[in-house]
């Protein structure tokens, strides 16, 4: 009897017919618009003409065939499961199946018992991954292949998700970094995402088979594969078709008629009904009256058709798209640009502004100012007298339409941004984390993924009965969302109109993070690209209850206020943009290149201008920008590391046994002290290297599980670089536990910090070869130190002397205390002279391993560039007494951030102008306890509270944002 | 740990703080205290030792959406998954209930540790604040009265009665696991669930059933009647559950996942709740042993673990007169297990019990394991996904599958990661 496998993915449908030997009569892979059971029901129909009506063993497989085969009691196959079948059966010597598809990644150990990874929940280094990226680039996936192959250059990019690595990739567009060089480097973020995400501590070597559409279509991440782990895999025949094999080879395979099938299938629908919201709109005539309401609301601002004499440019080069606009005195608008950036503004606003000398030749632009992403290369290349921080822009033209203004919600392409207007100023600033931007580029996507452009998308959703409540989760949980919805039977006009009250959800719930409408004041004003969608902005009002303002500009506000602002600020003396000679005579090449000024090598790119002017962009400091800085740093971040490395020099007595340290996490700050334990009892203390991207990559393979933080993954490359190194001990003691500096109610330490050491224990095979301690250590306890510390060393065999550990201990305990006091003496010091130099001081709060700046991104030495003196939350929290707090205060770390909130909201006076700024670890759950505590404190005093959000990502130009807009409040609060 | 109260009313007044309100002997008599739904059998029992001592405890049953979505308005989204169910059934009953406001109080539990769940009720009462109910009184349960309330006290004879109605939902719940799935006639387990459950709260309301002998007697008859329940002779495929102790036991944090199991065919074990409670008495005995400190604490401890070790082994020699049932391994065998695969002194969260339970059930021929975790759940980085590759090594036959549970992850994913895990189940099963 024939045997069928039918295949029904996440994206495609596969579908194979053997014959009695297992030979392939028939396949197909279509992919199907997720009209799952139209596109089967048809196959199958095919697969009966074609055969005529013989039954065959059949059996369903895939991630979307589950609760067909479910509901319809058709034989099922987990698709792994069905993978492996196949493989054993085609290719038995296989040792390791790397398998890609739409939205999962797995890798299948075939060695002995079987180990199966699958892709968490959080992860979507995939197919989706790579369409998603090639939409970004404006290609076809297909294209994206071509493209990498002339790569010359990787640029890292983070790929845990798209959303995370678009944002790496954005700026590398805006930049000006070559597409193929851009290609080649999405291709690697998907090798590592597969292999820091899947293989979990287990070589990926021997015989490797590739399966699956991406590792099918895309030559160039099979070779990104064979390269970073040098290995060589094959991509057998049919390698779509695995899934669809294995099922139709499977044990459970029933007999059915292919046309019997097809009909059940093609009257299936789901068992079950989705969760819907209220519709938006109740009939047409309420739609009609909302329209009218929202026009009337921008009746004070006219377009005008003709130049008047005094015109001002504004530009907003964001994230993907590109506004420019001129308005004439009286705010009126002329000639509006609004496309999409393609991955390169800068030839965009060239053509805009010939074609308007082209036209109007004798235009009159006195002044001109650019916001957004790319506001550095556009003042570069185009010679605009200002770039203002976006906030400001957004803020500028909200009030011309709204002058009373108590709220901005502005949701753009990639970015939400909200802000809160206080007595005239920017209050408090809430940017979405890279993790929740489900904003306008996530609509468009679904608009094209279900082939739909974003305005008939928009439209459809406006009169759903039944939109679908699809959560405030962030895109790689929307799409398996939607597809469950889908299942559900969901049709797309609700599945649309619940996208847009998703996109809501999100920033109110995640970004702004409001329990009730009225904390966000009565007067709000809704803008951004996505706002011109009114599925989204009826959601937003539904949401909170109040109607709102949507300006007409609603897609231009950053244009408009820098046009606005291009008015306020202008001089006589200068002119306004490249004369049209100049323009005509405009070209722009671009060079990528390595700085090498210093350990960080950042990949930068270099644009140059016709006028000799040049760009520099990707640089994390401005040492490649500045030939000499003009005054000394005030950074206590480098300062602290540079007493660190005193302890790190790495003196070895071949005499002398050696304690290995990885230096990670809690070891920033013990470090002193745990050199001097070792030093005193006569041990070689050697140190692991300076972090780096490379040393990352080196322990990659070992992470158990993805989402931990950066810093705590960061410690496997410590660890492998130590073991290369032979020492006879390796000493990472697992501490539940930290000081206790009577700050809070307990002094644990995070259960990551506290427990890592148990993790490297269990995945990082090579330790068996070496003593590793990774024992229970607590020096909370002075007195209780040393005997527990000579019984827990004497379990790995290390037998030492209690006097002797006694004596080492207490000169220990004195080293500590006499780092953390010279900290603090420093900080005292920084404080003063900004004070005498009416300098703004950032308290710069994160934890000790913050000061690493593979984990910090040279985030402290940006905030000093920017004109403040810097100073950590443990250099200053001891001049606070214990103080009671509206949260469990129990971890030592938090309690010193608690303090320096409250020091910060001390410190409120004309001497000085001091600011908190908290780095918050992506994935540190300790967080999202902290976060809101701080922001309390701080907020009690008046002052804003800004938080950072870092991770292994190093995309400065989102933090620059942020820190900017703190900066200009500051400056206006002076 | 905690310092005691002396010390914090030293600690200075700040201007950002909020009322929380104390649970007053007035409140004892007037409000009804809510709680949220835990463990799946416990629950009416343990509400009848709470009566016993004059609470008026009422335990919420509401689920679904909406009580998530209450939980992800008023809590940090980042939040662990439980802590957004716990508290949005809480809110959820506050907004919806129909309750009298002002006659209204809310009891979660606190465990101390070193995991940011001992913050769920400091951010409960700040979404009470943020909501305009700041007034209600918020009752911290622990065993080391890590707050104190003068209406509210968990009394050492209250804590020891609390054990022995979580002993009898141990019990129950472990007969219902092992004769369900094999029952001839459909529903007479549960029935018999149903009809020991009413039989018990009517024992705790007399306040019988509580000592040495008939405690015996209720837990020899409950094996007795479970084991006279005709049975098929069918294989099934063992499934052990473990996790985080909220989406490990309630049906709503983990999308019906025994449903589920019983679906495909499973059987499946659970370790007892009595197990997590010895696990915090003997972590403050441990935490002396590795790093000194107050042994007083210690001698506390000790008799906390030494009474409930005491009730697990009559619950466990009873067992061992039925052959048909699996007994599971006594605390003592989990120790050594703890030490083996990770240490006993991580104990943060589950800490190391949680793989110590994954080895017992292993040993126990439950080699297929699900591990339920919330996403980003800090310690489930150490003591789930991290030691999963030292089992693999102890037990080659380990089939072990971590299940993310949040409230944007899809049932789907979950239910088809299980499925992966059976699929491999079912050919060591065929081989």
């Amino acid at each position: 009897m024939k045997r069928l496998g039918l295949d029904l993915g996440s994206t495609t449908v596969k579908c194979v017919v053997l014959d009695e030997n297992g030979q392939i009569l028939f396949s197909k892979y279509e992919r199907h618009m997720s009209r799952i059971t139209a596109v089967t029901s048809s196959l199958l129909t095919e697969i009966a003409e074609m055969f005529g009506n013989e039954k065959m063993l059949t059996a369903v497989s895939g991630s979307a065939g589950m609760g067909i085969a479910n509901d319809l009691g058709l034989p099922f196959v987990q698709e792994v499961y069905a993978t492996r079948t196949a493989v054993l059966k085609n290719y038995p010597e296989t040792n390791v199946v790397i398998e890609l598809g739409g939205e999962d990644a797995k890798i299948l150990f075939l060695d002995g018992a079987l180990e199966v990874r699958m892709n968490g929940s959080c992860a979507g280094g995939t197919g989706a991954f790579i369409d998603q990226m090639a939409t970004l680039l404006a290609l076809e996936p297909d294209a994206l292949d071509e493209l990498a192959k002339d790569h010359d250059k990787i640029y890292t990019i983070a790929s845990r998700c798209g959303v995370f690595a678009k944002s790496d990739v954005q700026p590398l567009i805006n930049q000006g970094a070559r597409k193929e060089n851009i290609a080649a480097s999405i291709f690697h973020a998907v090798v590592n995402q597969t292999v820091a995400g899947l293989a979990q501590g287990r070589e990926i070597e021997g015989n490797i088979l590739f399966l699956g559409g991406p590792l099918t279509f895309f030559s160039q991440l099979r070779l990104a594969f064979d390269e970073q782990l040098n290995i060589k895999g094959i991509c057998p025949d049919n390698s779509l078709l695995y899934v669809a094999l294995g099922a139709a080879y499977s044990s459970e395979a029933c007999e059915f008629l292919p046309d019997h099938l097809s009909d059940i299938i093609k009257n299936y629908s789901s068992s079950t009904g989705y969760n819907s919201c209220k519709p938006l709109f109740k009939d047409r005539a309420q739609y009609e009256e909302f329209i009218e309401r929202h026009k009337a609301n921008s009746s004070m601002i006219k377009k005008i058709d003709t130049p008047k004499s005094r015109m001002f440019l504004g530009i907003d080069a964001g994230s993907t798209t590109v506004k420019a606009l001129l308005c004439d005195e009286d705010g009126n608008i002329f000639k509006e640009l609004y496309r999409s950036n393609s991955g390169n503004p800068v030839p965009l606003i060239k053509e805009y502004l010939s074609s308007l000398y082209e036209e109007y030749p004798d235009i009159n632009i006195v002044s001109s100012a650019v916001t957004g992403y790319g506001e550095d290369i556009i003042r570069n290349a185009f010679h605009i007298n200002h770039g203002i921080v976006e906030t400001v822009a957004h803020y500028t033209a909200a009030s011309r339409f709204c002058p009373d203004v108590d709220f901005i919600v502005d949701i753009g392409g990639q970015d939400i941004k909200c802000f809160k207007i206080r007595s005239g100023a920017i209050d408090s600033l809430f940017l979405n984390e890279a993790c929740s931007s489900g904003c306008g580029s996530f609509l468009q996507t679904f608009a094209s993924i279900l082939g739909y452009t974003p305005e008939e998308f928009a439209k459809i959703g406006l009169f759903a009965d039944a939109p679908v409540d699809l959560g405030s989760r962030c895109t790689v949980f929307m799409n398996s969302s939607v597809k469950q919805a889908q299942k559900d039977g969901a049709s797309i006009e609700n599945i649309s109109a619940g996208l847009s009250i998703s996109v809501v959800k999100n920033a109110l719930y995640k970004v702004i993070r409001c329990a009730n409408a009225d904390s966000l004041g009565k007067n709000i004003v809704v803008q951004g690209g996505t706002f011109l969608n009114d599925a989204v902005l009826r959601a937003f009002e539904l949401d909170i209850g109040r109607n709102v303002v949507r300006p007409s500009v609603s897609g231009l506000m950053g244009a408009y206020g820098a046009a606005l602002y291009a008015m306020t600020h202008a001089s006589s003396n200068t002119k306004g943009v490249l004369s049209k000679q100049e323009l005509a005579d405009f070209t722009h090449t671009v060079k990528a290149v390595t700085c090498n000024g210093c350990n960080n090598h950042c990949k930068l790119t270099i644009n140059t201008f016709s006028d000799g002017g040049s760009y520099i962009a990707g640089n994390r400091c401005d040492k490649p920008v500045k030939k000499n800085t003009e005054r000394q740093a005030y950074d206590l971040f480098e300062f602290k590391k540079k007493l660190l490395d005193e302890y790190r020099k790495n003196i070895i007595d071949p005499a002398k046994q050696t304690v290995a340290i990885p230096m990670g996490l809690n070891m920033y700050e013990l470090l002193p002290f745990w050199y001097t334990l070792f030093d005193e009892l006569g041990f070689n203390v050697l140190v692991s290297p300076q972090s780096s991207h490379k040393l990352y990559r080196l322990g990659q393979h070992t992470i158990p599980s993805d989402t931990a933080c950066y810093p705590a993954k960061l410690i496997h490359g410590h660890i492998e670089a130590l073991i290369e190194k032979k020492p006879d001990i390796i000493f990472y003691p697992s501490m539940t536990y930290n000081i206790d500096e009577d700050l809070g109610d307990n002094h644990y330490n995070c259960p990551v910090v506290a427990y890592y050491p148990k993790v490297i224990k269990a995945n990082v095979k090579e330790l068996q070869n070496t003593v590793f301690v990774d024992g229970f250590v607590g020096i909370h306890s002075k007195k209780d130190f040393a005997p527990h510390f000579v019984k827990m060393m004497n379990t790995y065999g290390i037998k030492l002397d209690q006097k002797k550990v006694k004596t080492a201990s207490t000169k220990a305990y004195i080293e500590y205390e006499k780092h953390m006091q010279t900290l603090r003496s420093e900080a005292e010091k920084y404080i003063d002279y900004a004070k005498q130099n009416h300098l703004p001081v950032i308290v710069l709060c994160g934890r000790p391993y913050h000061i690493d700046p593979e984990i910090n991104h040279g985030i402290s030495r940006l905030i000093c560039d920017l004109g403040a003196v810097v100073v950590s939350e443990d250099s200053v929290c001891s001049n606070i007494k214990r103080f009671k707090t509206s949260v469990l205060n129990q971890w030592t770390y938090h309690s010193r951030l608690y303090a320096a909130a409250k020091y910060v909201a001390g410190n409120n006076n004309e001497e000085v102008n001091m600011n908190l700024v908290q780095l918050v670890s992506f994935g540190c759950g300790v967080d999202a306890v902290t976060t809101d505590e701080t922001r309390a404190i701080v907020e009690s005093a008046g002052k804003i509270y800004t938080q950072i959000k870092i991770d292994e990502i190093s995309n400065l130009g989102a933090i620059k944002i942020r820190l900017r807009s703190l900066f200009a409040v500051m400056n206006d609060n002076k | 740990m905690t310092k005691n109260n002396a010390v914090q009313q030293e600690v200075t007044e700040s201007t950002h703080l909020f009322k929380t309100p104390e649970f007053t002997k007035e409140m004892k008599k007037t409000h009804t205290i809510l709680s949220p739904d835990i463990f799946p059998l416990h629950m009416e029992l343990i509400k009848q030792i709470f009566i016993m001592y004059g609470y008026k405890l009422e335990v919420l049953r509401c689920e679904g959406k909406k009580v998530i979505d209450t939980g992800l308005k008023y809590l940090h989204n980042d939040m662990c998954y439980p802590a957004i169910c716990l508290s949005g059934q809480q809110l959820y009953a506050l907004t919806e209930g129909g309750y009298d406001l002002d006659k209204v109080a809310l009891i979660q539990f606190q465990t101390g540790g070193g995991c940011r769940a001992s913050n769920y009720i400091w951010l409960l009462r700040k979404a009470l604040h943020n909501m305009g109910l700041g007034h209600i009184p918020v009752i911290s349960l622990s065993f080391h009265s890590i707050e104190k309330h003068s209406g509210f006290k968990a009394s050492p004879s209250l804590i020891f009665k609390g054990l022995i109605s979580v002993v009898y939902g141990d019990m129950l719940m472990l007969l219902r696991n092992q004769i369900k799935p094999y029952e001839k006639n459909k529903g007479e387990t549960q029935a018999l669930v149903d009809k020991w459950i009413s039989f018990l709260v009517d024992q705790l309301k007399h306040n019988k059933g509580l000592i040495g002998r008939s405690l015996k007697k209720n837990l020899r008859n409950m094996a007795e009647d479970f084991s006279k329940i005709e049975r098929l002779d069918i294989k099934k495929t063992k499934v052990g559950i473990v996790g985080e102790i909220y989406v490990k036991y309630s049906q709503f944090g983990n999308n019906g996942l025994e449903a589920f199991l019983e679906s495909q065919d499973c059987e499946f074990m659970v370790p007892g709740v009595l197990g997590f409670f010895q696990f915090m008495f003997d972590n403050r005995i441990t935490d002396y042993d590795l790093y000194g400190g107050s042994k007083m604490k210690q001698n506390v401890s000790k008799l906390g673990l030494s009474a409930a070790t005491k009730i697990e082994t009559i619950m466990h020699d009873i067992l061992r007169d039925f052959p048909q049932f699996t007994v599971p391994a006594p605390f003592s065998r989990i120790k050594e297990l703890g030490d083996a695969v990770i240490g006993r002194g991580v104990r943060m969260g589950e800490g190391w019990l949680l793989p110590a339970e994954i080895a017992e059930l292993i040993e126990n021929g439950y080699n297929n394991v699900v591990c339920a975790q919330p996403f980003g759940c800090l310690p489930n980085h150490i003591v789930g996904k991290g030691v999963i590759r030292t089992l693999r090594d102890m037990y080659p036959e380990a089939n072990i599958c971590p299940v993310d549970y949040d409230a944007g992850a899809s049932k789907v994913n979950q239910e088809n990661r299980i499925k992966l895990m059976l699929a491999v189940a079912k050919e060591e099963k065929n081989n």
